[in-house]
């Protein structure tokens, strides 16, 4: 993919749609200040979309999808849930996989583009929620680390089955009760970040989309160190307002109070990923 | 609703089970007739020229400069709207687009027909959309809607669309509008 595919010819400009031309005009497509600071002003590569009002998990995405260093050099994988209806309002490559197989989806993708176009660097990175990651794509997702397939895992962790009614994942908190999962959860939170660490990941880090600032430093951090080392793993707090009760405002203060609780910081960085991004600040790329 | 097309309530709306296939190289396909080509770019023109609401829509690989070809048949394809007084409705994406499109002013092809109703059009040339998706718009086209719907393609044609061209590179397309002209003229339009 090249950014020159979003050129419009001039003999078209006139009847292409006004969302259209601003992708080719207005929107950040390359650069070393490309970040979360042209959400106010530049056009997003995300257009409007169907989810619900306040979704932290909208917000969250808004914030990956600026964070990404070289967006026209991304490729994203995605698997069903809730962000399935924004994915179809990237102006990026995206794959929808099968339920849970995305990290598989990704290697493949992944190793074919490093053949395909070795004078390039692509970028793999994977989306999906909490179901696809820990869940039902468990498998894939660890074995994607043990083989250290240089792809970015990102979870969007709301703790439960949102999006087909409520029911418990392999996320949700011990005694958590949804609307079919009325007894409470009996297990633990499958701690996803440290089976990674455990899996081989270069990075690891757990934390909540609260701080689009932080959010935005791991992203670009995750994926600088996947294109030269190996996985890394992104582990993101995002609510289900609709599931835990919650008013369309009330997002930001829920994954503010887990800040200090389930979704205290936690961050593993190899120490060849540590050396790795010490040059990369250095030479100005961070 | 406008007139149902040809496949109207057929389970299979799909040429195919009509016997229709593409055309071989160097002919066209007119209804269910292989016919030369420049037969088939007189009619084309003639039922462009003819009916109401005439529309091209052009497809991403025409409307982003993405090559030298892409570039040059933009401006064929601008001069074959004048020369049919044909409007053009972009089909830029073919994501299905939320909450709803704008049938005014794009055509998409999981739902092509809201685009033909909305804007009764009555013929209309799909060029510069890639095949695979050429073809499901076609077939809802066909099924949905009274359209006389034209394939104008760089590969090898669509058995769904009423008439189709195969082949047609920039100098094809200038070939058509040449011929549109005559065809114009002997019209007086």
């Amino acid at each position: 993919m090249s950014v020159d595919i979003y050129k419009i010819n001039p003999e078209f400009r006139d009847i292409m749609p006004k969302e259209i031309l601003d992708l080719e005009d207005n929107a950040t497509w390359e650069g070393e200040k490309r970040g979360i600071n042209d959400l106010t002003d530049k056009k997003e590569i995300l257009e409007e979309h169907s989810l619900c009002a306040g979704c932290p998990e909208a917000a969250a995405l808004r914030y990956i999808l600026a964070s990404l260093p070289t967006p026209s050099e991304t490729v994203i994988v995605n698997s069903t849930g809730c962000t399935s209806l924004m994915f179809p309002h990237i102006a990026l490559h995206t794959v929808h996989s099968l339920f849970g197989n995305q990290n598989a989806v990704a290697s493949g993708i992944k190793r074919v583009l490093d053949w395909r176009f070795p004078d390039k660097t692509k970028d793999v990175v994977v989306l999906a929620g909490d179901g696809a990651t820990i869940d039902i794509g468990l498998d894939y997702t660890l074995q994607s680390f043990f083989r250290q397939e240089k792809i970015t895992t990102i979870c969007f962790d709301n703790e439960v089955y949102a999006n087909t009614g409520g029911q418990e994942s392999g996320s949700t908190p011990k005694g958590q009760v949804f609307k079919m999962a009325p007894k409470g959860k009996v297990f633990d939170k499958v701690p996803m970040w440290e089976l990674a660490v455990t899996s081989g990941v270069q990075y690891s880090v757990k934390l909540t989309a609260s701080a689009p600032k932080s959010v935005a430093k791991v992203v670009r951090e995750a994926i600088l160190i996947a294109r030269e080392l190996g996985p890394t793993y992104i582990h993101l707090y995002t609510p289900c307002i609709l599931e835990i009760g919650l008013d369309a405002n009330e997002g930001l203060w829920e994954m503010k109070e887990q800040d200090k609780d389930r979704f205290v910081s936690f961050k593993y960085v190899s120490p060849e990923a540590e050396e790795y991004l010490k040059n990369c600040k250095k030479e100005g790329i961070l | 609703m406008a007139n149902l097309g040809p496949a109207d309530y057929s389970p299979y709306p799909v040429a195919t089970y009509d016997g229709i296939l593409t055309p071989p190289e160097g002919k066209a396909l007119l209804l269910t007739d292989i016919v030369d080509e420049e037969v088939a770019m007189r009619e084309i023109a003639r039922v462009m020229l003819t009916s109401e609401n005439a529309t091209i829509f052009p497809g991403p690989q025409v409307l982003y400069a993405w090559n030298e070809e892409a570039k040059e048949k933009a401006t064929l394809i601008k001069e074959m709207a004048e020369v049919l007084n044909a409007k053009m409705i972009p089909m830029y994406d073919y994501r299905p687009k939320y909450p709803k499109i704008d049938a005014a002013i794009e055509i998409n092809p999981n739902h092509p027909n809201l685009t033909i109703w909305y804007n009764n059009i009555k013929a209309c040339i799909f060029i510069g959309v890639h095949c695979h998706y050429a073809n499901v718009a076609l077939k809802i086209v066909r099924a949905e809607t009274d359209c006389y719907t034209v394939g104008m393609c760089s590969l090898s044609g669509h058995e769904d669309a009423m008439a189709t061209i195969r082949d047609q590179h920039a100098s094809d397309v200038a070939r058509f509008i040449k011929i549109a002209r005559e065809v114009k003229q002997e019209l007086g339009k």
